[in-house]
C-alpha cells in the first residue's frame, strides 16, 4: 500500500506541477518578462552613470539559456518536478496517519486537510511576510539573509502546525471540536505573527534611479507588476497544492476499498 | 487547520501502519527524493552551491524559482 500511494502521490504531484505551469505560462511569464526588460534597462542605466562618473563598470554575465529555454521548458521542469516532491511528500505524510491518528478520517478528506495544512503553513504564511519577488526585485548581496530568513518562517510555520493539530486534539477529549480547533487554529496565529513580528523586514524593491544632480534617469519597479507576479504565484501555489488534494485523496481511497481493507474506521462500533 | 473530523479521535501511541521493509524503504526514498529536487529547484546555486560557482541549473530553473516564491539573486 506505501509503494501505491507514493507512486500516486508522484502522479498526482506531476499533474498539479503541469497545470500549474500552463497557470504560470500564461499569467506570470508576461509579467516575467517585463521585470527582465526592467533589469536589463536598469543595468545599462546604471552602467552609464558609473561610467560618466568615472567608476568601474562590471561586465553583464553570459547568458547559459535563452529566454525560450527558462520560460517554456526551464520553469515547466521546475514546477512538474516540485509538484512531484509535494506529492511524494503529501504521500507519506498520509501514510503515516491514514491507519493511525487520522483513521476515523475518510481518506479523500484526509488528503485535502493535509494539503491544505501544508499550503497554509509551507507556503501562505511564510508568503505573507517574505512574498515572493519577480526579477529585478532583491539584491544579489543580501540572498544569503533573505534565503535564511524564509527557511526559518517556514521551519517555525510548519512545526508550528503540528504542534497545533496536536493541541486541538487534546484539548477536543474536554473541550469538544469546535473550541478545540479554534483555540489550535489560534495558537497557530500567535505563534507565526510573533514569529513574523521579530524577523527583519525586506525592502529591496528598486525604487527611482538618479544621476548625480538628482534628476530620476529611470522610474521605480511598476508596482502594478510587482502586485500582479505576487498574486499569480500564490494562485500557482494553491493550484498545485489544491490540485495535488483533490487528486491524491480519493485516487488512495480507490486503492484501499481495492485492497479490501476497511477504509475508515469507525468511532462507534455499534453502529454501522 | 484542526478539524472536526480530527480532534475527536483519542490520542493513539503507536497506531502507524507500515507494512514491513518494503514500505518502509518507500516511504523514506520518496521523502528523500522530495528533499533533494527541493533542494535543486529552490536553493542550489543560489545562497549554497554544491556545484562551485555554476549557474546551470539556476538559470535553467530561474523562472520556477522566482514564481514558487524561493528567494532568488
Amino acid at each position: 500500500m506505501e509503494r501505491k500511494f507514493v507512486l500516486r502521490g508522484f502522479a498526482s504531484g506531476a499533474l498539479a506541477g503541469l497545470l500549474s505551469f500552463v497557470f504560470a505560462r500564461i499569467f506570470a511569464e508576461p509579467v516575467i518578462a517585463r521585470a527582465i526588460d526592467y533589469e536589463s534597462a536598469r543595468d545599462a542605466a546604471q552602467a552609464a552613470l558609473d561610467k560618466a562618473a568615472g567608476l568601474p563598470v562590471a561586465p553583464a554575465g553570459a547568458e547559459l539559456f535563452s529566454r525560450t529555454v527558462q520560460q517554456d521548458i526551464g520553469i515547466a521542469v521546475a514546477l512538474v518536478l516540485f509538484g512531484m516532491a509535494l506529492g511524494a511528500l503529501l504521500a507519506v505524510v498520509f501514510t503515516l496517519t491514514q491507519r493511525g491518528s487520522a483513521r476515523h478520517v475518510r481518506p479523500r478528506t484526509l488528503a485535502l486537510l493535509l494539503s491544505g495544512a501544508g499550503f497554509v503553513s509551507v507556503y501562505l504564511v511564510p508568503f505573507l511576510k517574505y512574498p515572493a519577488n519577480p526579477p529585478a526585485v532583491g539584491h544579489e548581496d543580501t540572498i544569503e539573509t533573505r534565503g535564511s530568513l524564509y527557511l526559518v518562517i517556514q521551519v517555525v510555520s510548519v512545526v508550528a502546525m503540528v504542534l497545533a493539530v496536536q493541541l486541538g486534539r487534546a484539548l477536543a477529549r474536554t473541550r469538544g471540536s469546535w473550541q478545540a480547533s479554534l483555540l489550535a487554529g489560534l495558537a497557530y496565529l500567535v505563534v507565526v505573527g510573533v514569529t513574523m513580528a521579530l524577523l527583519d523586514p525586506v525592502h529591496e524593491t528598486p525604487g527611482p534611479l538618479r544621476d548625480a544632480s538628482g534628476t530620476i534617469v529611470l522610474g521605480g519597479f511598476d508596482p502594478d507588476d510587482l502586485y500582479r507576479f505576487r498574486l499569480y504565484a500564490l494562485g500557482g501555489q494553491l493550484i498545485l497544492w489544491g490540485v495535488l488534494g483533490l487528486i491524491l485523496g480519493p485516487w488512495a481511497e480507490k486503492a484501499l476499498k481495492q485492497s479490501g481493507r476497511p477504509v475508515v474506521v469507525s468511532r462507534e462500533p455499534a453502529r454501522v | 487547520m484542526t478539524t472536526p473530523n480530527l480532534t475527536a479521535a483519542p490520542i493513539d501511541t503507536a497506531a502507524v501502519d507500515v507494512s514491513g521493509l518494503a514500505g518502509a524503504l518507500w516511504l523514506i526514498g520518496a521523502a528523500v527524493f522530495a528533499l533533494l529536487a527541493i533542494f535543486f529547484i529552490g536553493l542550489d546555486q543560489g545562497m549554497v552551491s554544491v556545484f562551485g560557482s555554476d549557474l546551470h541549473v539556476h538559470e535553467f530553473v530561474h523562472d520556477g524559482r522566482h514564481f514558487l516564491g524561493f528567494p532568488c539573486h
